[in-house]
């Protein structure tokens, strides 16, 4: 699987994205600048990473959003292509028009930094593969913009289509109230577009990855995304 | 030729901010204040002498840029 992640002026976690889905994938990944007018030839996956692009000016994601590259992104989603933008850069995707909604500041006003559970609500999927269907897993959030809103025509669909792919939850699996902490609609921490090609969440699984960060849960991600590679070439 | 957008949240979305700014004015003892919202405001120069031009750049500018739509209203004012 050959991955490319995209690198913004203020993106900060493009390197644990890389080293993440090289741990995956056993290949190198492609560090795309965002004045580029097109990806590398034989992209197989397109990761938007998270962190601060332009400072968060404006709005969250809004400038990197209307960045050269991301027309060249548009392109490769409209084929079919995989896109996975986390954090910020679910941020960018929401902004560039790829999933819908948006994500607003967390409902306490607070910048949350710390691990939460998710619940994966379908497997099967090229972004749930690695998992089971109800399985919980620990990822780390970093964000004080997490909070997922859309009219509430656009949340039934989201649901009604089952393109919500995570959740968050209590350790338990349990979605409630207090595990929501950014108040987002419908405790949603990742959706997919239409097509399913197009993954956007809040946490971090690239921060999980490895033995020495305390927990493996985010490994199911990217060894997914590689399985549904390997199937479909 | 100057101009102003004002970006403003449209009704019935939750603005924490505009809520906690609400909460400082009161605390302050500032008289009769109901609710707060907060925008942005785009103070813009353009190169365009002809009204109708500049008022279809500001909206371009808008659109493409300065609001989201899913969620802000915008206002486009051409000052002199």
């Amino acid at each position: 699987m050959k991955s490319a992640v995209l690198v913004f002026p203020g993106i900060n976690r493009e390197r644990d994205m890389a080293r993440a889905l090289k741990l995956a994938s056993g290949n190198e990944t492609a560090m795309v600048w965002h004045a580029e007018t097109s990806l590398p030839a034989g992209t197989d996956l397109v990761v938007v990473p998270g962190g601060f692009s332009y400072g968060d000016y404006l709005r969250c994601g809004a400038i990197a959003a209307r960045a050269p590259v991301m027309d060249a992104v548009r392109d490769f989603a409209a084929k079919g292509g995989l896109v996975l933008g986390v954090c910020n850069g679910f941020q960018i995707l929401c902004e560039s028009g790829l999933l819908p909604g948006v994500l607003m500041r967390n409902a306490q006003l607070k910048f949350v930094c710390r691990d939460v559970h998710m619940r994966v609500e379908r497997s099967g999927t090229p972004f749930t593969r690695g998992y089971n269907a109800g399985q919980v897993i620990r990822v780390p959030v970093a964000h004080g913009e997490g909070n997922y809103e859309a009219d509430e025509e656009t949340l039934k669909r989201l649901e009604g289509d089952g393109r919500v792919l995570y959740r968050y939850c209590s350790a338990e699996g349990v979605v409630d109230e207090a595990s929501n902490f950014n108040g987002a609609a419908h405790s949603i921490a990742g959706i997919v577009n239409e097509g399913g090609n197009v993954l956007g969440m809040m946490p971090h699984p690239e921060n999980h990855v490895e033995e020495i960060m305390g927990c493996t849960d985010g490994r199911g991600l990217f060894a997914g995304l590689v399985q549904h590679h390997e199937r479909a070439a | 030729m100057k101009a102003r957008v004002t970006v403003t949240l449209k009704s019935g979305i939750l603005d924490p901010q505009g809520k906690a700014i609400e909460g400082a004015l009161k605390s302050l003892g500032v008289d009769g204040i109901a609710s707060v919202r907060q925008g942005k405001v785009f103070d813009i120069e353009l190169a365009a002498t002809d009204k109708a031009k500049a008022e279809a750049a500001l909206k371009a500018a808008a659109d493409k840029l300065l609001a989201n739509t899913v969620i802000e209203n915008y206002r486009v004012e051409v000052l002199s």
